[in-house]
């Protein structure tokens, strides 16, 4: 099935959990927060959270960055 | 100074130096110069992950949010629903429950949107975030964020980034006695003077990102930022001499020849 993963397109395996995902990406789960369809998903719940055709997945985590970080966008 | 602490919403400040964590090098040199600085603050910016490079590195392998303070920031956000959308997600990343909420308004200035920035604190301190405003030396406006729930105000000094300094220095001391909260004065640094002259006009904290990781020598001007803040502290807390026109002799005129 397709996906959107932070703004791009993905092609991920059928019923792939929120928490499968992130550990295909190498990304420490503990360290990020989900966002799917635009709702904000519990780090509790990421193991149990199924992925859908469509869905609009976005992983994002912390960056340097303090007053304003236009130049990094 | 050390027991000199600052206390907001019952989480207890060892420095009042905060920093940002943008602008540097690389890690190493952000890590070293927050060292230098003392701070046990460092604000964060919430973005995308890099899903591509799984040798990415980690900006929190540098900084342990079990040595500080993570505050993540809503930088770069110029709506009300953009900014609650990073405070959220922020918050699911599971390092803290504070949020400098930034609602910018223009783009050239960096200017904050205060109403919506109001408009997003009323919504984020309802949903349990302790919120810290980025807002300008507006002294009602800092009223506003307090009645809506903020346990602290930050207003700048000048335009982000700009290193001019405290471009309003009566504004920030009217908004000073106007709110009974914190006043942290955030962006426009661009020395030690200005922290330390922050600091003496009664601020409760500063700060700062491209003050020091601007500067030629970032660990340095690091340090001397730390020094700074404590030299600034210390002399509001002594209280400054009044200003007069005329010379005031300081040895005595007795036992003269």
């Amino acid at each position: 099935m397709r996906i959107t993963l932070n703004g791009e397109p993905r092609e991920v395996a059928d019923g792939q959990s929120v928490a499968s995902l992130l550990a295909d990406l190498g990304v420490p789960a503990e360290r990020v927060a989900v966002e799917l369809n635009l709702t904000v998903v519990d780090r509790q719940t990421f193991p149990g959270t199924p992925l859908r055709d469509g869905d609009r997945v976005e992983v994002i985590g912390f960056i340097g960055g303090g007053e304003d970080t236009r130049h990094e966008r | 100074m050390n027991d000199d602490r600052l206390t907001i919403a019952g989480i207890e400040f060892r420095s009042r130096l905060w920093v940002g964590t943008g602008k540097y090098k690389d890690f190493v040199e952000t890590q070293k110069a927050i060292e230098a600085s003392g701070a046990d603050v460092v604000t964060v910016a919430v973005r995308r992950v890099n899903i591509t490079d799984r040798k990415s590195e980690n900006l929190l392998d540098y900084l342990s949010p079990k040595k500080y303070k993570i505050l993540p920031n809503t930088a770069g956000c110029y709506t009300v629903e953009d900014a609650l959308r990073y405070a959220r997600l922020a918050r699911a990343a599971g390092v803290s429950d504070m949020v400098k909420l930034e609602v910018i308004g223009d783009e050239r200035t960096l200017f904050p949107d205060t109403a919506g920035l109001i408009e997003a604190a009323r919504i984020l301190v309802k949903e349990g975030f302790i919120v810290f405003p980025y807002t300008n030396d507006d002294p009602v406006v800092a009223k506003r964020l307090v009645d809506v729930g903020c346990p602290a105000v930050m207003p700048l000094a000048a335009p982000i980034g700009s290193g001019l300094g405290i471009r309003n220095p009566y504004n920030l001391k009217i908004l000073m006695e106007s709110v009974h909260v914190p006043v942290i004065v955030d962006a426009g640094v661009g020395t030690a003077s200005d922290a330390a002259l922050a600091m003496e006009y009664g601020a409760d904290a500063v700060l700062m990102n491209t003050a020091i990781a601007g500067a030629k020598e970032p660990i340095l001007m690091a340090e001397a930022m730390k020094y700074a803040v404590w030299a600034g502290r210390m002399a509001f807390k002594a209280g400054r001499i009044p200003r007069k026109l005329y010379a005031t002799a300081s040895s005595p005129i007795e036992g003269m020849l």
